[in-house]
C-alpha cells in the first residue's frame, strides 16, 4: 500500500512527466523521424545496392560466360576458314603448277609442235627433190623419146627419098653420082640406094574420082598423058577402063568372115564375160516389191470429218490398246554411270564455306 | 529421048555445072583473107544465100561453107549473115540434112557466133540452141565436133548466154563426149566446158554435177597437147569459184598426174596446169597443204626457172597465194628454194604487172616471223624493191605493192647486214620502219653494235633529221643509247667538221670555176 500511495503522488509528476515527454518526444518526432528515416534510407540504399551488386555480379558473370562462349565460337570459324585459305591458296598454287605442265606440253605437242613442224619440213624437202628427180627423169625421157620418133621419120623420109632417086644408083661401068671413084668409099646416099627396095606397083585409091579433066591437064606422077585425047573407035573411055581394071577386090560379107567366125565370137564373149564379172550372184530383182504395196489412202478419206477431240477435249494422248499388253523396252546396253557421281566425286574442300 | 528433051536437059545441066563451079570458087577464094574484101564488095552475101536453098545438096554444103568461111573472117560479115536471115534457114536445116551439111551449118553458126556477145544473142534468138543440142546426139564426130565448137563460142561471152546453153541441156552431152576416142572432138568438148564453167559459181557446179571432173581428169594423161590445154584450162575454170569446187577437182586425184605435165614441151599446157594449180591453192590453206605435201611447190619453182615471160605470172602468184595461209606453208616455200627463183624472176621480167606480183609474193612470204624475213633479206632483195617503189616510170599498181611488201617484211626483219643498205637510200616513211628494227636489235647484240658502228650505219642516224617527240626520234634515242656518250658526240663533231669541209671545198671549187669562166 505505499506503494500505491507512492505511486499515487507520483501520479501527477507521471502525468506531467508524460505530457513532458511526451511534448519533448513531439519536439523530437521530428528530428527522429527525419534521422530514422535517414538511417532506414542509408540502411536501404545499401541493402538495394549490395541486391543490385550481386545481380550485377551475376549478370556479368553470366554475360562474361556467354561471350566467351561465342567468341571462342567465332575464333573457331576463323580459324577454320584461315585454315580454308591456305588449304585452298596451296591447291591452287599445286594446281597451276599442273596446269602449267600440262599447257606447255599440250601447246607444245599439239599448237606448235617444233620437232613436228622440223619434220615435216624435212619431209617436204624430201619430198621436193623426190618430185625434182621423178620430173626431170620423165622429161628427160620425153625428149628421148621425141628425138626418138623424129629419128625414124628423118629415116623414113630419107628412105622414100632413096626410092625416088633409084635411078642414081651406080653399075658396073658408070658410077653414080653419090659413088665417085676419088672418094674412099661410097656416100651414104649410095648406101641407102642399094639397100633400098624397089618400089611396088603404085597404090591406087579405094574410090576414084570422076574428074574427068584431070587426066587431061595434070598427068598423075605414074602415068604419061595420053597419046590421043579421044581414043579413036567405039573405046571406053580411058579412065573407065584403069578403074575397073585396077579396082580392088571388095569381097562380100559372107566371103569376109572367116569361118570360125562363130566359134571366135563366141570366145570374145566369154572372155569378156570372164574380164568384167565382179560379183558372183546372179542379181534377183526384189520380184516382190510390188506385190506387198499397201494402198496409201489418202488424209482427207481416211480421218473422219468432225471435230478432233484433241485440244477441245483432252490434252494428253490417250492410251493405245494397241500397246497395252506389250512390255516395255528393254534396253540392249547397260546404261552408262556418267552421271553418278556428279557432285560426289571430288571432296568438299571446294565448297566455300 | 527426044532432041528437044535433050537440049532442055542441057540447059539445066549447064546452069547446075555453073553454080557448082561458081559456090566452089567462092569457097576456095574464102579461104584467103585478101579476097574476102573484094567478094564482100562484089555482093557475095546475096548471091550465096538463095544458092544455100538450092535443091543440089552439094551446093548447099559448099554455099553453107563459103558462107561460114567469110564470116569467120570478121565480124561486118558476121552481122551481114545475121541480117540477111539466113541463120533460121541453117537451124532448120540442121535438123533435117545430112551430116556434110550439118558440118557446114554448124561451121557458120560457130562463125558468127565468135565474134561478140550481140552476135551469139541472134544466133541463139533463132532457135540454134536446140538444133545444136541435136546435132550433138548424133553419130558422126565431125558433126559433133562442129556443134561443140559453136556452142562453146556461144557460151565463152557472157554468163547469160551460158545459161541459155546450159538451159539446153548441152552439159551431159559434152561430158559424152569427151570420152569418145576423137582427139579434136575431145578438145573442143572441154573447151566447150571450160568456156561454159568460167563464168559464175553456178554454172561450175552445174558442170561439176554432170560428172565431168572425173572423165577431165582420165584425159589428163593423153599425149596431144592441145588437148590437155583445153583439159587444163576447164579444170581451172571450174576450180577457181568455191572451195567446195575445188576440193572436189583435187580429191579426183589429178595430182601427182598434173606435175608430170608441167614438164610438157608445149608452153600453154604448163601454163594452164600453174593456173589450175593456182586456182586450187588460192582458197583454204587446206588445199594448199595438199598440193605442198605432194610436191607442187618445187615443181612450180622449177617451172619458173623454165619459162620466161608472161606465162610465169601464175606460177608466182601460185607461191604468193600459198605462203599468204599460214606461216607453215611460208616456210615449205623457203624450203623448196622459192625464194632465190622469185629473186631471179624479179630481176629479169620486165613488164609492171609481173614485178608486181613477184614484189607481193615477196612481201605474202617475208612477213610472217623473223626467220622469213631473214630468208627474203638474205637474196638482197630490198634494194631491188625498193628502186621499184621510188621508180617514177613503174605503174601505180606496182609502187603500192612493192611499198607494202617492203613495209611488211621489214617490220619482221632482224637480218641487219640487209637492212643497213637501206639506211642510206630510202625515203622516210621506209626509214622509219628500218630504224624501228635497229633499234630493237642493237640493244641486245653486241657484236652488231660494234658492226653498226664501223660499217657508218651510226653516222648516218646521226644525219637523220626528225622531229622531237616523232617516233623516229624515240628509235634514234634508244640506238644512240646503247653506245657511250662519247661516241654519240664524236659523231656529231666529225659530222660537223665533214659538212663544213665540204662547204669549204664547195666555195673553193665555185671560185675557180668562177676564175675558170673569167680566165
Amino acid at each position: 500500500m505505499a506503494r500505491l500511495e507512492k505511486l499515487f503522488s507520483h501520479l501527477e509528476n507521471i502525468k506531467e512527466q508524460y505530457f513532458l515527454k511526451n511534448r519533448i518526444a513531439e519536439e523530437n518526432r521530428q528530428r527522429e523521424n527525419e534521422a530514422a528515416v535517414k538511417i532506414q534510407r542509408r540502411f536501404r540504399g545499401c541493402q538495394v545496392r549490395a541486391y543490385l551488386r550481386h545481380l550485377h555480379k551475376n549478370a556479368t558473370l553470366i554475360q562474361k560466360i556467354w561471350r566467351g562462349f561465342t567468341a571462342r565460337e567465332l575464333f573457331r570459324q576463323r580459324v577454320n576458314t584461315a585454315y580454308f585459305i591456305m588449304k585452298m591458296n596451296f591447291y591452287n598454287k599445286m594446281a597451276v603448277k599442273i596446269q602449267q605442265r600440262w599447257r606447255g606440253y599440250y601447246v607444245r605437242k599439239y599448237v606448235h609442235n617444233y620437232y613436228a613442224r622440223k619434220r615435216y619440213l624435212e619431209g617436204v624437202a624430201k619430198k621436193n627433190d623426190l618430185i625434182r628427180r621423178d620430173l626431170e627423169e620423165f622429161a628427160e625421157l620425153q625428149k628421148r623419146e621425141r628425138e626418138r620418133i623424129a629419128l625414124e621419120k628423118e629415116e623414113q623420109e630419107k628412105n622414100i627419098q632413096a626410092q625416088r632417086l633409084h635411078f642414081l644408083l651406080s653399075t658396073k661401068q658408070c658410077p653414080g653420082v653419090f659413088n665417085s671413084p676419088f672418094r674412099a668409099e661410097p656416100d651414104e646416099m649410095e648406101l641407102r640406094l642399094r639397100r633400098v627396095k624397089p618400089r611396088s606397083a603404085p597404090k591406087e585409091r579405094k574410090t576414084p574420082k570422076m574428074t574427068p579433066d584431070l587426066s587431061n591437064l595434070m598427068p598423075n606422077r605414074e602415068r604419061l598423058p595420053p597419046i590421043h585425047k579421044k581414043p579413036q573407035g567405039p573405046f571406053r573411055p580411058a579412065l573407065e577402063v584403069q578403074q575397073q581394071r585396077l579396082r580392088p577386090l571388095e569381097p562380100s560379107l559372107r566371103v569376109a568372115t572367116s569361118i570360125t567366125a562363130l566359134e571366135e565370137a563366141r570366145e570374145e564373149l566369154k572372155r569378156q564375160e570372164w574380164r568384167t564379172r565382179v560379183i558372183d550372184q546372179t542379181f534377183l530383182p526384189f520380184s516382190n516389191a510390188s506385190q506387198n504395196k499397201r494402198y496409201e489412202s489418202l488424209i482427207h478419206t481416211i480421218t473422219p470429218f468432225e471435230q478432233v477431240a484433241y485440244g477441245t477435249k483432252h490434252f494428253r494422248e490417250e492410251p493405245k490398246e494397241c500397246c497395252q499388253g506389250k512390255k516395255p523396252f528393254k534396253t540392249v546396253f547397260t546404261t552408262c554411270h556418267v552421271f553418278d557421281k556428279f557432285g560426289r566425286l571430288y571432296s568438299n574442300a571446294g565448297n566455300i564455306v | 529421048m527426044t532432041m528437044s528433051q535433050r537440049q532442055v536437059l542441057q540447059v539445066f545441066e549447064t546452069y547446075q555445072k555453073a553454080r557448082t563451079q561458081f559456090v566452089q570458087m567462092v569457097a576456095e577464094l574464102a579461104t584467103r583473107p585478101q579476097n574476102i574484101e573484094t567478094l564482100q564488095n562484089a555482093g557475095v552475101m546475096s548471091l550465096l544465100r538463095p544458092l544455100l536453098l538450092d535443091a543440089v545438096p552439094t551446093i548447099q554444103q559448099t554455099a553453107a561453107l563459103a558462107l561460114g568461111r567469110l564470116a569467120n573472117y570478121n565480124d561486118d560479115l558476121a552481122e551481114a549473115v545475121v541480117k540477111g536471115d539466113i541463120l533460121p534457114q541453117l537451124v532448120y536445116s540442121l535438123a533435117e540434112q545430112n551430116r556434110f551439111y550439118k558440118k557446114a551449118a554448124a561451121f557458120v553458126l560457130r562463125a558468127v557466133a565468135k565474134h561478140s556477145p550481140e552476135l551469139a544473142q541472134a544466133v541463139v534468138d533463132c532457135g540454134a540452141l536446140d538444133a545444136l543440142v541435136i546435132s550433138l546426139e548424133e553419130f558422126d564426130p565431125g558433126v559433133k565436133e562442129a556443134a561443140a565448137w559453136a556452142l562453146g563460142n556461144i557460151a565463152r561471152h557472157n554468163g547469160k548466154l551460158s545459161q541459155a546453153v546450159v538451159d539446153a541441156g548441152v552439159v551431159p552431152l559434152l561430158v559424152l563426149c569427151i570420152q569418145e576416142p576423137e582427139i579434136a572432138l575431145k578438145r573442143v568438148a572441154a573447151s566447150a566446158l571450160s568456156d561454159i564453167a568460167k563464168h559464175s559459181p553456178e554454172l561450175a557446179q552445174t558442170v561439176v554435177d554432170t560428172g565431168a571432173i572425173a572423165h577431165l581428169a582420165q584425159v589428163i594423161l593423153n599425149p596431144d597437147a592441145k588437148l590437155k590445154r583445153q583439159v587444163f584450162s576447164a579444170l581451172s575454170q571450174i576450180a577457181k569459184h568455191t572451195v567446195d569446187v575445188a576440193e572436189m577437182v583435187v580429191e579426183a586425184e589429178i595430182f601427182p598426174a598434173a606435175l608430170a605435165c608441167l614438164k610438157d614441151p608445149d608452153e600453154y599446157v604448163r601454163k594452164n596446169v600453174t593456173t589450175l594449180i593456182r586456182e586450187i591453192t588460192k582458197h583454204t590453206p587446206e588445199l594448199s597443204q595438199i598440193i605442198v605435201n605432194v610436191g607442187g611447190v618445187a615443181a612450180v619453182v622449177d617451172y619458173l626457172g623454165d619459162s620466161k615471160g608472161n606465162v610465169r605470172l601464175p606460177g608466182i602468184m601460185m607461191l604468193g597465194y600459198v605462203a599468204a595461209h599460214s606461216e607453215n606453208l611460208a616456210m615449205a616455200v623457203i624450203v623448196s628454194k622459192g625464194v632465190p627463183q622469185l629473186a631471179i624472176c624479179l630481176e629479169e621480167e620486165q613488164e609492171d604487172h609481173i614485178k608486181a606480183a613477184t614484189a607481193w609474193a615477196f612481201g605474202q612470204i617475208g612477213r610472217h616471223t623473223p626467220e622469213h624475213a631473214r630468208a627474203v633479206a638474205v637474196v638482197n632483195v630490198f634494194p631491188k624493191l625498193l628502186n621499184l617503189y621510188l621508180d617514177t616510170k613503174s605503174s601505180e599498181d606496182l609502187q603500192v605493192k612493192a611499198k607494202k611488201a617492203l613495209k611488211s617484211i621489214l617490220q619482221k626483219c632482224t637480218y641487219l647486214p640487209a637492212l643497213e643498205p637501206l639506211l642510206y637510200e630510202a625515203p622516210s616513211n621506209i626509214l622509219k620502219h628500218v630504224i624501228c628494227q635497229f633499234s630493237k636489235v642493237l640493244p641486245h647484240d653486241s657484236k652488231a653494235r660494234r658492226l653498226f658502228v664501223t660499217s657508218g650505219g651510226l653516222k648516218k642516224v646521226q644525219e637523220i633529221k626528225a622531229e622531237p617527240g616523232s617516233a623516229i626520234q624515240e628509235y634514234i634515242n634508244a640506238i644512240n643509247s646503247c653506245y657511250p656518250e662519247e661516241i654519240v658526240r664524236f659523231m656529231h663533231i666529225y659530222l660537223t667538221y665533214k659538212y663544213l669541209q665540204k662547204q669549204h671545198h664547195t666555195k673553193i671549187l665555185l671560185k675557180e670555176y668562177s676564175g675558170f669562166n673569167t680566165s
